[in-house]
């Protein structure tokens, strides 16, 4: 029984891994959009 | 291509779901380790992602080298097709095929071989130019995050199995350990270099990197280790169940795996498009501040 926590926790991390990296992915993308807006209306 | 990718996103989520189900009720419980292995649903999928991702990392970055000169883009493409043709006939030879470890198919070998050209002429057709440097960037990058939960997962079920988290010393883990170093530091490279050579010492550090790849696979074939012999390929036997649950994650994973580097992509494209907006700005500037200079300095002359 204890070891299905490992199972558990294994499974967990996986996703916590993954979606943290989409969101650095997903934030920086939407930075970068809005500096672009930026210097398109700066010109 | 804007329909695609939500498309592809949401047969993702429907293959991982799926993926998740057969490995927590379909897949049979192992007789040894019981409901635990099924952390080899995550761990080993992973793995084979990570590897194809560094080895797309490094096709990419002979190429972006190969192509500063015509002759080395020559002479590389010769190269790939020789690698090519004597990778797919060398293996069934009796002299190289009593190198091969036991269990190893040779046609599983060839296979692998040919895969470099022609891996190595599909990349050039796709990514032009520039593009195979934000190809090896995303595959190093993606490939690091993939190669961070096999580090993760790996112990997680080491803990349970063997009584320890890490077995100090064993090749399979140090070497996974080693490549994982390797590409975080080509990352860092990236992102901490201002030199104009940085793309160049980049690609090269990851041909060099390259190579602890097949010495991370192979560890298990040549080598005792702690880490288990390998369960498939011809190195073991594994249920037809189990082993159909493990093709099928690795399916979703690899699409998973997809999806996000084309996110990755696009922001690499992106960030490269703001730098260049940045930089013609900056000239404008500089431009505007000159011409306004000019006739000031050609009247004080």
């Amino acid at each position: 029984m204890n070891a299905v926590k490992f199972l558990f926790a294994a499974y967990v991390a996986t996703w916590v891994i993954h979606i943290f990296y989409i969101s650095t992915i997903v934030r920086r993308l939407s930075r970068l959009r809005q500096q672009l807006k930026e210097l398109s209306r700066g010109k | 291509m804007k329909r695609l990718f939500p498309i592809l996103s949401i047969v993702t989520v429907i293959l991982l779901a799926y993926a998740l189900y057969l490995a927590l009720v379909v897949a049979p419980t192992d007789a040894l380790q019981g409901d635990v292995y099924r952390i080899i649903y995550y761990h080993v999928p992973s793995a084979w992602t990570a590897f194809l991702l560094f080895f797309i990392n490094f096709v990419a970055s002979v190429r972006y080298l190969a192509r500063s000169k015509p002759s080395t883009e020559t002479a590389a493409k010769w190269i790939a097709i020789a690698i090519g043709v004597v990778g797919f006939i060398a293996p069934f030879l009796p002299p190289v095929r009593k190198l091969i470890p036991a269990g190893m198919e040779p046609g599983a070998v060839a296979t692998t071989i040919v895969l470099i050209p022609v891996l190595y002429f599909v990349v050039g057709k796709l990514f032009p130019g520039d593009r195979l440097d934000v190809l090896a960037v995303t595959s190093a990058e993606v490939g690091v995050v993939f190669c961070t939960i096999v580090l993760v997962t790996g112990p997680l079920w080491a803990r349970p199995v063997w009584g320890i988290w890490w077995a100090p010393g064993d090749i399979r883990l140090t070497s996974t350990l080693v490549m994982w170093l390797i590409y975080v530091s080509y990352l860092l490279l990236r992102r901490f270099s201002s030199s104009a050579q940085t793309q160049m010492l980049a690609a090269a550090l990851a041909v060099f990197g390259a190579l602890d790849v097949p010495l991370v696979y192979l560890s298990i074939w040549f080598f005792r280790t702690q880490h288990p012999q390998p369960v498939i390929g011809g190195g073991g036997t594994m249920d037809p169940r189990m082993l159909h649950v493990l093709l099928f994650s690795w399916m979703a994973f690899l699409l998973f795996g997809f999806l996000v580097c084309w996110s990755r992509f696009r922001l690499e494209l992106l960030r490269r498009e703001v730098e260049q907006a940045h930089a013609m700005e900056s000239l404008a500037g500089a431009g505007v501040s000159s011409a306004t200079s000019l006739p000031l300095s050609r009247s004080t002359r």
